[in-house]
């Protein structure tokens, strides 16, 4: 919004004859226009380069006949989806039914508000940015809920009840481990945790306290492809066992919104982990921030979260899906022990005093501990590997 | 009904279950038959406790054709097409079944050289109704990407099939003493190649995909436990018995087409992630079960290139008119013992009657009694492990 301030001063007599109300309120409407450009506008690449990489990993090409490579293969789909017949079922709750996919995108959509793509491209600076996204982020809880219940079908209602208590449990491991990022930054302002980081690949969150961000990036990273019902943590619209889950009695124009908003969801998730870990706008060498004179955060910012995005589409075309009850054990018996272990031990490090009677007792308690989860970790994830090699060798043999 | 008490739903209740059969928090649900993952048009009525299943039972018969009725109406050759489409994802060995039983009531031997294709055919049928069975399971399971690897080796051994007799899945290929063409030249590079990159590639890759999983170890191997006693009271046959710990195999037990000439073990479950008899048994049954199948096909093979050429059709009756007689024949289909029981009149050129034993109906007849108490999404994975195939539930 400063930015396109800054534009409109630009114009001669501007600020002389239009009040600052107007132009505030201008400037509001059009950066939500350009948001909502990029939201409808991007699906269309995601679920091009989502079929693509299924394709791929699938041993097939893909889409290939509309356009070349099949380029306007979801443009056509696109259309198509707009022009089908939205379907209302006789027993379904009219106004909830449509009020529903209405709230999800809305609530997918709000998160781009104070995504930054760079220091003056962001629609709003909220001192409370990264508070506001998790926020925002529940809000379409509702209306899977709703979408569920308006249906009134039985296969609707069991997403959207898997889809309640997943996002309400995934949400706070993502919510503990943000914190460890809120503290480091000392501020919840996206600008802020983004400033942080600037200046180079070593100066990201990723590594602070190493291997503690690495663990806190991970498990941000599973809570929020599981809030985004993504595989391996689909089970509210699991294909196979729930039809289609919430979105069972959806078709046409509101079929498209849930999908809307699911690749919107996905990437506001990774462009999230992107600004908290991963330096968001800041370019990972400090001479590649601008190209010719121009800030080109913007670039940095969707190249990484179209990276953590390929990572999403990867697990998906990869992975089975996970029973509920394993869903949530991997979340209360998981991800939350490890993000509470991470804020206690981020946290003993940030507030020890750097040198107690002349020992730096941070350090040497930070490290032990650090080394020790690490370990862990590490040994954890060995046995996993061998576990898995030993599965392969002996079937094979 | 107090909450909490549950009574037992009784068989007698055949039509389905009504309001007062439910507890307060229990939830009836209908499962099928338009659903993804029911293998066809199976469907199954769910008692539900939120995600907990009480009760579960099948209803079946979506996919009734008469093909029993039929066959009362057609001469001895002319039911062969219809036996393709009991288990239309393993053509080849429904009518291999029936061929034996007709040839038993004719008292006709084929020469060696039909019997290996047969058993060839059969081995590859094994193979390709396999990878339906092991992929579209991971596809149950929510895993996409090893059903399309199994798809595309499918339509290898589909190409063969397409080569040999012109069609990918009803074939009519196994007649009545014969077969209805010989296999075409350079069959046999043709299948050697499709074992090796078998075992090179598909066998492994699958492993490392799927089986070996954690998440699909997770999601199956405690769930739906078939014990010993339980499979062999409910009849259950192929992989599903030999995923319970029972090395009961027709081609070992009761040899035909000359199987007793070939060498491969038995696969047989054995607990690796949980107790005896659970999903991950029945699949992993299926899956080395492959393995070996690959190994028949290349001994049959070499057999086959020893063997003199005759002619595939020298042994078909022109008119096939039985005498007076009845006959059981039974053979091992992937999918278990397929049997048919056939009599004959002796006065005209059609079957007096024709029985089918299907093994699919036996899995599907024990499957309320280990759905109890699940989850909804074990029932999925309960289903795909006992792998039925609905027309030849239904026939």
């Amino acid at each position: 919004m400063d930015a396109l301030l800054r534009l409109f001063s630009l114009i001669p007599g501007w600020d002389q004859n239009v009040p600052a109300w107007a132009s505030v309120t201008l400037a509001g409407l059009v950066a939500a226009g350009l948001c909502l450009g990029f939201m409808s506008l991007g699906p269309v690449g995601y679920v091009y380069v989502e079929r693509k990489i299924a394709g791929f990993m699938q041993d097939r090409l893909g889409p290939m006949r509309v356009g070349p490579w099949g380029l306007l293969q979801t443009i056509a789909d696109t259309i198509k989806l707009l022009f089908k017949e939205a379907i209302f079922p006789a027993a379904v709750h009219k106004v909830m039914f449509v009020v529903a996919p209405c709230l999800v995108v809305t609530g997918a959509f709000m998160g781009f508000a104070v995504l930054p793509f760079s220091p003056t491209w962001q629609a709003a600076d909220l001192d409370v940015g990264a508070f506001y996204v998790i926020a925002i982020g529940s809000l379409s809880t509702v209306g899977l809920i709703m979408a569920g219940w308006a249906s009134n079908n039985k296969y609707a209602l069991f997403g959207a009840m898997r889809s309640a208590a997943q996002i309400v449990s995934y949400e706070i491991p993502a919510v503990m481990s943000l914190i460890v990022v809120v503290m480091i930054a000392g501020s919840l302002s996206l600008q802020a945790i983004v400033g942080e980081q600037a200046g180079g690949l070593h100066n990201w969150f990723l590594w602070k306290f190493f291997p503690l961000n690495v663990i806190a990036f991970l498990v941000f990273f599973t809570a929020t492809l599981a809030e985004c019902n993504r595989t391996p943590f689909d089970i509210p619209e699991a294909e196979s066992e729930l039809v289609a889950g919430f979105h069972t009695e959806y078709s046409g124009f509101f079929f498209a919104m849930f999908f809307l908003a699911e690749y919107t969801e996905m990437f506001v998730a990774s462009a999230m982990a992107a600004v908290l870990f991963l330096g968001g706008f800041a370019a990972p060498i400090p001479a590649l921030q601008t190209v010719g004179g121009f800030d080109i955060g913007p670039v940095w910012l969707i190249a990484k979260a179209w990276a953590l995005v390929f990572v999403h589409m990867w697990l998906r075309w990869t992975l089975p899906r996970l029973r509920v009850d394993q869903l949530m054990h991997v979340a209360w018996k998981v991800l939350l022990p490890i993000s509470l272990f991470l804020i206690v031990v981020v946290g003993g490090l940030l507030t020890w005093p750097a040198t107690a009677n002349g020992f730096p007792w941070d350090r040497w308690v930070g490290w032990l501990l650090s080394a020790l989860l690490f370990v862990y970790l590490a040994t954890t994830a060995a046995r996993a590997w061998r576990w898995h090699a030993r599965q392969v060798r002996e079937a094979v043999a | 009904m107090s909450a909490g008490i549950t009574r037992p739903v009784t068989s007698a209740e055949s039509v389905g279950w009504r309001i007062d059969d439910i507890g307060p928090d229990e939830m009836i649900l209908s499962m099928g038959p338009q659903h993804p993952s029911t293998h066809g048009v199976l469907r199954i009525e769910l008692i539900t406790d939120g995600e907990l299943v009480r009760e579960a039972r099948p209803h079946i018969g979506y996919l009734h054709r008469c093909f029993e009725k039929h066959c009362e109406n057609v001469d001895y050759p002319g039911v062969i097409p219809y036996t393709d489409r009991l288990d239309y994802v393993a053509s080849m060995g429904n009518s291999l079944g029936y061929a034996l039983a007709v040839e038993k009531l004719l008292a006709i031997e084929p020469s060696p050289y039909v019997q290996t294709i047969r058993v060839i055919m059969a081995e590859l049928q094994r193979i390709a109704s396999h990878c339906v069975a092991v992929g579209t399971y991971g596809m149950d399971l929510g895993a996409f990407t090893p059903f399309l690897h199994l798809l595309r080796d499918r339509e290898k051994i589909l190409d063969v099939f397409e080569w040999t007799c012109g069609a990918r899945l009803l074939y009519n290929y196994n007649w009545i003493g014969g077969l209805s063409h010989d296999v075409p030249d350079g069959f046999v590079r043709a299948c050697r190649e499709i074992v090796a990159e078998f075992d090179k590639v598909t066998w492994p890759e699958l492993v490392n995909l799927l089986i070996g999983n954690r998440i699909f170890i997770e999601r199956t191997a405690k769930v739906g436990v078939v014990s010993r006693e339980l499979a062999i009271s409910y009849d259950l046959t192929g992989p599903n018995l030999r995923g319970s710990g029972v090395a009961y195999d027709l081609r070992k037990a009761e040899p035909y087409c000359g199987y007793e000439n070939y060498e491969f073990a038995v696969p047989v479950g054995e607990g690796r992630h949980g107790p005896l008899g659970s999903c991950f048994d029945r699949n992993w049954v299926r899956v080395v079960e492959m393995k070996e199948s690959a190994r028949i096909i290349s001994q049959a093979l070499d057999r086959l290139e020893k063997l003199e050429k005759t002619d595939v059709r020298e042994k078909v009756p022109k008119r096939a008119k039985p005498a007076k007689g009845e006959v059981f024949a039974r053979s091992e289909a992937p999918r278990g013992n397929l049997g048919y029981y056939v009599v004959a009149d002796g006065t005209a050129v059609n079957p007096y009657r024709v029985k089918v034993k299907s093994p699919c109906f036996t899995a599907m007849s024990a499957f309320h009694h280990v759905a109890r108490g699940v989850m909804i999404a074990d029932i999925i994975a309960l289903i795909g492990s006992f792998d039925v195939v609905l027309g030849e539930i239904d026939r």
